[in-house]
C-alpha cells in the first residue's frame, strides 16, 4: 500500500499536479470573498469560518474528479487492481494520498487566510484543527464520488453535485466549531465533526471499492 | 517467478456484450510452457475474453479456472496483465514506473534486468512524455517480467512496436514459456512464436 | 414477491393494480382537500395554516420515496433482481418533485407569517439537501451511458445517500439550535389539535396511493421502452 500512496504523492506533487493547484484555489477563493463582502473585519470574522470551510471543500474537489480517471484511462488501474492488495486497499491508499496532498496542506494553509478575515487567535486554532479533523471526511466522501464517476467524459461537473449535500455535515460542524469559540460557548462540534469523519474514513474504501469495480468491469 | 500453476481452463464460456452474443459455449485449455494465441477480426470479442480471464468482467455462463483459482478476485492476483494502454505516467521516468509496479507487485525486482531486457536501458531516467508509443510498450513488457506472475493475460502486445521491439517481445514470451508460465495473448498479427491457436 | 420478477407478470399485475390505486389517490386527496378547507382556522395562522395540509405529507412523501428508492437499489444490488432497478430509476423524479413541492408550499406558508420567501429552517434545510440528492441520483444514471452500469452506480449512490441522510439531517437540526432558528414548520408545530389530524392523514394516504399509482406507471413505461429499444435493436442486426 506505501508503494502506491508514495506514487501518488510524488505524482500530485510534481509539475502539473493538483497539490499546488488546490492551494492557489483556496487562496484565490479566500481573497475573493472580501473584494465581493467589504472589508468590514467584524464581518469577515463571522464569516471566516463557513467561507474558509466552503473554500477548503471546493478546493479539495478540484483534484477529486481525476483521482481514479487518470489511471483507469491510461490502464493503470487494471494493472493496480490485479495487484496484491485488496481493492479496498487501494482505494484507501488513493484517498489517503489526496488528503495529504490537498486537505493537509489547505489545513496548514488556513491560519494565514485566517488573519485576511481578522480571526481571533484562538478562533484560528479552532478553525485549523477543524480542517485537519474535517478533511479527511472531504476526500473520504468524495472519493466515493469520483469512483462512481470515473467513466463519465465530463465527470467533473456531476461530481460536486453528488458530494457536497453529502458534506453538509462537515461544513456545518466544521464552522460551527469555530462559531462556538467566537461566541465563548462549548457546542461538541469539534466531537461530532471527528466522529462523522471517522465514520466517512472508515466506510468509504468499500464504497470506493465497489464502485471502481464496477467500472473495471467493462 | 512466484510459483507457477498447471493450466489455465475455460468451460462453456457464454459472452453477451452490449445485448450482443460474442461468444457461445467456448471452452479451452492452456497448460504450462504453453503459450495460446487468440485470433480474430476487430470487435470479436478478444479483449473481452482476456478481461473476463483476469477476472474483471464476468461471463453469461460458464467457469474459468486458473491453477486452482476460479473465483475472480483470485483469480486477478495470479495475472500479469498488459493491455490495451500501457499504464505509462507522463511525470515518472521508465525506471521510476517499473520501480514502482515492482513494490506493488512484491515481484523480484531487478528492474535494471528488466530495462536492459527490452532495450531501455539508455532511457532510463527519461519521464513517460517523451516516450514514443513502441517505447511505452517496451516498458509494458517489462513490467510483466517485473511482477512475477504465474500467467500473462496480454492484449494486442505487438502493436506499435517496430521490427526489433517485436523480436524482444517474442523472445520473453517465449523465455517465460520456457520457464513454466502461461501466456494468452489476443493478437491479429502473427505473433512468430509456437503458439496454439484459438480463432474467436 | 419473486414470481413478479418477471416483467410480464408484473405488467399483468400492475395493469390491473393501477387503476383502483389511482381511484383510491383520487379519493383520498379528495377528501383531504375537503376537510382541510372545512376545518376552521387556526387563531394564530388563520387560514395559512391550509398550506400545512399540502406542505407536510409531501414531506413526508418525499422521505419515502427515498427510502423506497434505497431499497430498490439494494435489491437491485446484491439480488440482481431485475424490475429493482427499474424501480429506482422510476422513483427518483417522484421523490424529486413531491420534495420541490415541499419546497414551495414550505415558502408559500412561511412568507405570510415571516415576511420571507425563504427561511433557513431546520426542515426546510434538509429539504433542499435532500433534493440535491435525487438530483444528483437522476443525474448520474443519465450520466452513464451502459444501462447497468448506470443501475449500479446509482444504486451506490442511493446506499450511500441513505446512510448519510440521518446525518445530515441531525447535523442540521444541530446548526438550527446553533444559531438559534425557529422551528415553528416542525410538523404539525407546536401542538396538533385533532381536528388537523384527520385532514393530514386523508392527505398523506392521499399522497402514497398517488406515489405508488405514478410509480406503477413509470415503471410499466420503463419497461415497455426498453422493450420498444431492444426490438428496435434485433430488427436491425
Amino acid at each position: 500500500m506505501s508503494a502506491l500512496l508514495l506514487r501518488d504523492i510524488r505524482l500530485a506533487t510534481r509539475a502539473g499536479g493538483s497539490a499546488m493547484l488546490a492551494l492557489a484555489f483556496f487562496a484565490a477563493v479566500a481573497t475573493l470573498v472580501p473584494l465581493g463582502v467589504g472589508a468590514d473585519l467584524k464581518l469577515l470574522a463571522r464569516i471566516a469560518a463557513g467561507v474558509l470551510w466552503v473554500a477548503a471543500v471546493l478546493a479539495s474537489l478540484l483534484a477529486l474528479d481525476r483521482l481514479f480517471q487518470a489511471d483507469f484511462e491510461d490502464g493503470s488501474l487494471d494493472v493496480i487492481a490485479l495487484a496484491p492488495q485488496a481493492l479496498e486497499t487501494t482505494a484507501f491508499a488513493k484517498t489517503a494520498a489526496h488528503w495529504l496532498t490537498t486537505g493537509l496542506p489547505l489545513t496548514i494553509l488556513s491560519p494565514l487566510l485566517a488573519v485576511l478575515f481578522g480571526l481571533p487567535e484562538n478562533a484560528t486554532a479552532a478553525l485549523f484543527v477543524s480542517l485537519l479533523v474535517g478533511t479527511p471526511a472531504v476526500s473520504a466522501i468524495g472519493a466515493v464520488g469520483a469512483g462512481l464517476t470515473l467513466s463519465i467524459r465530463r465527470g467533473g461537473l456531476i461530481l460536486p453535485l453528488i458530494v457536497l449535500p453529502l458534506l453538509s455535515p462537515a461544513v456545518i460542524f466544521g464552522a460551527g466549531a469555530v462559531l462556538a469559540v467566537l461566541d465563548g460557548l462549548s457546542n461538541g462540534a469539534l466531537l461530532l465533526l471527528a466522529a462523522f469523519s471517522f465514520f466517512a474514513c472508515v466506510l468509504s474504501p468499500f464504497a470506493t471499492a465497489a464502485a471502481l469495480r464496477l467500472n473495471l468491469g467493462s | 517467478m512466484a510459483a507457477s500453476i498447471k493450466s489455465v481452463e475455460a468451460n462453456a464460456l457464454t459472452v453477451i456484450r452490449g445485448g450482443r452474443v460474442l461468444f457461445r459455449d467456448l471452452s479451452f485449455r492452456v497448460e504450462a510452457g504453453k503459450a495460446l494465441c487468440v485470433e480474430g477480426a476487430n470487435g470479436v470479442g478478444k479483449t473481452s475474453l482476456l478481461r473476463m480471464l483476469g477476472g474483471f468482467l464476468d461471463p453469461a455462463s460458464g467457469t474459468i479456472r486458473i491453477g486452482d483459482a476460479e473465483d475472480a478476485e483470485e483469480r486477478g492476483k495470479l495475472v500479469g496483465w498488459l493491455g490495451h494502454h500501457d499504464a505509462v505516467k507522463a511525470q515518472m521516468s521508465v525506471r521510476e514506473t517499473l520501480s514502482f509496479f515492482a513494490r506493488l507487485y512484491r515481484g523480484d525486482g531487478d528492474v535494471e534486468a528488466a530495462m536492459d531486457a527490452v532495450g531501455l536501458t539508455r532511457l532510463a531516467d527519461l519521464p513517460g512524455q517523451y516516450l514514443s508509443a513502441g517505447q511505452k510498450k517496451r516498458v509494458a513488457l517489462a513490467r510483466l517480467k517485473l511482477c512475477g506472475r504465474p500467467l500473462w493475460l496480454m492484449d494486442e502486445p505487438l502493436a506499435s512496436l517496430d521490427a526489433a521491439g517485436k523480436t524482444i517481445a517474442a523472445d520473453l514470451i517465449t523465455a517465460y514459456c520456457a520457464r513454466g508460465g502461461i501466456a494468452v495473448v489476443a493478437t491479429h498479427e502473427l505473433l512468430g512464436i509456437a503458439c496454439e491457436r484459438l480463432v474467436l | 414477491m419473486l414470481r413478479y420478477a418477471n416483467p410480464t407478470r408484473f405488467m399483468q399485475l400492475s395493469g390491473t393494480l393501477v387503476p383502483w390505486l389511482a381511484a383510491a389517490s383520487i379519493v383520498l386527496l379528495a377528501a383531504g382537500l375537503y376537510l382541510g378547507f372545512t376545518v376552521p382556522p387556526d387563531y394564530q395562522q388563520g387560514d395559512t395554516v391550509r398550506v400545512m395540509f399540502i406542505h407536510v405529507p409531501a414531506a413526508w412523501t418525499a422521505m419515502m420515496g427515498y427510502g423506497l428508492m434505497a431499497v430498490a437499489s439494494l435489491v437491485g444490488l446484491v439480488w440482481r433482481h431485475p424490475l429493482a432497478d427499474v424501480a429506482a430509476k422510476s422513483a427518483a423524479p417522484l421523490g424529486a418533485l413531491f420534495t420541490a413541492l415541499g419546497l414551495i408550499t414550505g415558502s408559500l406558508w412561511g412568507r405570510p407569517m415571516w415576511g420571507a420567501w425563504w427561511v433557513w429552517d431546520g426542515r426546510l434545510t434538509s429539504f433542499l439537501l435532500l433534493l440535491f440528492l435525487y438530483l444528483g441520483y437522476i443525474a448520474l444514471w443519465n450520466a452513464i451511458e451502459d444501462e447497468t452500469r448506470a443501475a449500479r452506480a446509482a444504486a451506490i449512490l442511493a446506499l450511500v445517500g441513505a446512510v448519510n441522510l440521518p446525518i445530515i439531517e441531525f447535523s442540521v437540526d444541530w446548526w438550527t439550535t446553533l444559531h438559534q432558528g425557529e422551528s415553528i414548520l416542525r410538523s404539525g408545530g407546536p401542538l396538533i389539535s385533532t381536528v388537523y389530524l384527520w385532514p393530514l392523514f386523508a392527505m398523506a394516504l392521499g399522497y402514497t396511493f398517488l406515489f405508488f399509482t405514478l410509480w406503477m406507471i413509470r415503471i410499466r413505461t420503463e419497461i415497455l421502452s426498453r422493450r420498444v429499444r431492444s426490438l428496435m435493436l434485433t430488427g436491425e442486426a
